[in-house]
């Protein structure tokens, strides 16, 4: 079980979020700390997803560190940063099930590249897995039988599977309907207040940040950085500036002062 | 990693003691209850966590179980004496799934599957003429001015199925001849009769082998790309958007794409046939001391236009059967992403199976027309 230190689990120094010569986003730093429920939130097109891949190790960024524990994630070996990847539980965007495998075999999988266990403990396990997001009885369904709502849970049971420290959420509301969606924010929330997982969330649900974010961070598409680090109701309350306040209002008026 | 246990006054208290972490085999319940062997019957069960270290998923394992066999043989489990954090993911784990979407995963005795194999194959035999149906109907709405033809959709596909296939058609052909030289030179010199090399080549690829190979690479080529194409565009929901904007996608899709691979398949047959003609003419002269002379005189002698005439209306046929097998099989893809493999593969075992059966019953044709 993840412990609670000084150290933050994760952290972003001067990142540059970049494609080519084309720069997203630059100059951000942020410190993610352990048992937090971080949000991303941003316009479409502001670099939301670009940001988590960075975090998670998919992309290298152009310029500035990504630390994981402390450590400089591009310094490590290879070997080294794949064991701390390891430590990362992702849920994508399209939940990226893998179609041909039952439920079972999905969560199966990294238990079975990643341990020792036998078949009979990894079963076991993948029987808890699945029973704790609501899917007990499921085992042997494939992705295309179940609705999407359970798809999402299903593909949480996958990301959990390894008991990780943190576990990244890619816009995890979006296409389900409003109590499937909240059913789901209940679940992030009772992951950390059970387990004590980081959990870093890219949204731009408002209902969903104002339910789960301790922080949030804004990435602002007009000056190309982040506008905004800090909780929801505070931002909403003193927003830094214009897009901020229409962001996090849902509104397109200028803002009362 | 290890589990302790105390008995007074029917309740089984478990006690979980040591550091719990997945990379050692996990205790199972079942034993601690008959290891510990309660002198008189268990009602109830209760945890002391005060020996626990670190934990994982292993301990929740464990838990879960407990909880589930204390239901299965009626008893009381007290996951009140969990530490709160525990408990939570207990009682979440407890959670009843919705049955929203459960289905009766039975498999039917033989009889009722071969039964459903059947009534499966006649609609497929319905869905194939009903799709052959709807894309001559289209063509002749074309052809009579009424419909609209899509150039550039055709275009594409006439291109991809011609010009990007000359690689492989050349290739393939090309050992076909020297293949079938081969098997003659050897079979033929045993008879003297080296000389009727040239007409076996020419005979066989004219007549058969040049139109029958060069469909079998453009069903897996072109055919298997129809499929895909339009499977994922079924998959996209961009064929129901043609259809609610009351376009036929018959007519913007199929029909240009059958018509392009109708037109193609003639074409690389004719230069199928040569490249083979010249490969068998390779072996003829380099391991049957022919002369080139002898070769193409010991060819045109026996063949006759009628041959190569057969050959290529059967490169038409087959042509119908890709672009037909393609676009049906994409058409008919399911809305899931491996659903597109699916329609690809079938479309061309469909193909394969359709051209051959084709080829037998023109040749039969053939042998009664005495043609």
């Amino acid at each position: 079980m993840p412990t609670d230190t000084d150290v933050p689990v994760l952290s972003a120094e001067d990142l540059v979020l970049a494609f080519g010569s084309f720069v997203v986003m630059r100059d951000l730093t942020f410190d993610i700390h352990p048992g937090e429920i971080f949000v991303i939130m941003g316009g479409s097109g502001s670099g939301k997803s670009t940001l988590l891949k960075h975090l998670i190790g998919l992309m290298k960024p152009s310029e500035g560190t990504v630390r994981v524990q402390g450590r400089d994630l591009w310094s490590l070996s290879e070997a080294e940063r794949a064991a701390m990847l390891r430590e990362m539980g992702v849920l994508y965007q399209e939940d990226a099930l893998w179609s041909t495998m039952t439920l079972a075999e999905n969560v199966a999988l990294p238990l079975d590249e990643h341990t020792a266990l036998s078949d009979d403990d990894i079963q076991r396990i993948v029987s808890l897995k699945l029973a704790l997001v609501g899917l007990r009885g499921f085992e042997d369904f494939y992705p295309h039988e179940i609705s999407g709502g359970m798809q999402k849970r299903a593909a949480l049971a996958r990301a959990t599977a390894l008991d990780p420290d943190v576990l990244f959420f890619d816009e995890p509301t979006s296409g389900l309907d409003p109590i499937s969606a909240r059913r789901l924010d209940d679940l992030i929330l009772q992951l950390r207040d059970s387990l004590n997982t980081t959990i870093v969330v890219v949204s731009h649900d408002l209902e969903s940040i104002f339910t789960i974010a301790d922080r949030t961070l804004y990435l602002d598409i007009e000056t190309k950085t982040m506008s905004a680090l800090g909780p929801p109701e505070d931002l909403r309350r003193n927003p830094p500036n214009q897009r901020v306040y229409q962001f996090l209002t849902r509104s397109l008026d200028a803002e009362p002062h | 990693m290890q589990v302790d246990t105390r008995y007074s006054d029917g309740t089984l208290v478990v006690r979980p003691t040591g550091d719990w972490t997945l990379d050692r085999s996990l205790p199972d319940i079942q034993a601690v209850v008959a290891n510990a062997a309660p002198s008189s019957p268990v009602r109830a069960v209760a945890f002391d966590t005060s020996g626990l270290g670190t934990w994982d998923s292993s301990l929740l394992t464990f838990l879960y179980e407990t909880v589930e066999y204390g239901q299965a043989h009626d008893l009381e489990v007290h996951t009140d004496t969990l530490p709160d954090s525990l408990a939570r993911l207990v009682a979440l784990s407890q959670a009843v799934p919705e049955e929203d979407t459960a289905q009766s995963a039975e498999t039917p005795a033989l009889l009722a599957r071969l039964g459903e194999w059947g009534l499966r194959a006649y609609d497929e035999a319905v869905a194939f003429i009903t799709f052959l149906g709807q894309a001559l109907r289209s063509l002749v709405a074309i052809l009579v001015g009424r419909g609209r033809m899509r150039w550039r959709t055709f275009g594409v596909a006439l291109q991809s199925s011609t010009a990007s296939a000359l690689p492989i058609v050349t290739i393939i052909s090309l050992l076909v001849g020297l293949i079938v030289a081969f098997l003659g030179a050897v079979v033929l010199r045993r008879f003297g009769a080296e000389y009727f090399v040239s007409y076996l080549v020419s005979y066989g690829m004219l007549r058969e082998l040049g139109a029958l190979m060069t469909a079998i690479i453009m069903t897996g080529r072109t055919g298997a790309a129809f499929a895909a194409e339009l499977g994922s565009m079924k998959v996209g929901e961009e064929i129901d958007a043609l259809e609610t904007f009351g376009i036929s996608p018959i007519d913007f899709l199929v029909t240009p794409r059958i018509l392009a691979v109708v037109l193609a398949l003639p074409m690389l047959t004719l230069y199928a046939d040569v490249i083979g003609i010249l490969g068998g003419m390779a072996v003829a002269v380099s391991m049957l001391d022919l002369t080139t002379t002898q070769f193409l005189t010991g060819l045109l002698e026996p063949v006759v236009l009628s041959d190569g005439l057969i050959g290529i209306f059967k490169a038409v046929v087959y042509g119908g059967i890709i672009g037909l097998a393609g676009c049906m099989r994409g058409m008919q893809t399911g809305d899931d992403a491996s659903a597109v493999g699916q329609a690809t593969t079938s479309a061309v075992v469909t193909g394969i199976i359709l051209i051959v059966f084709a080829n037998a019953v023109i040749d039969w044709a053939a042998a009664v027309l005495q043609i």
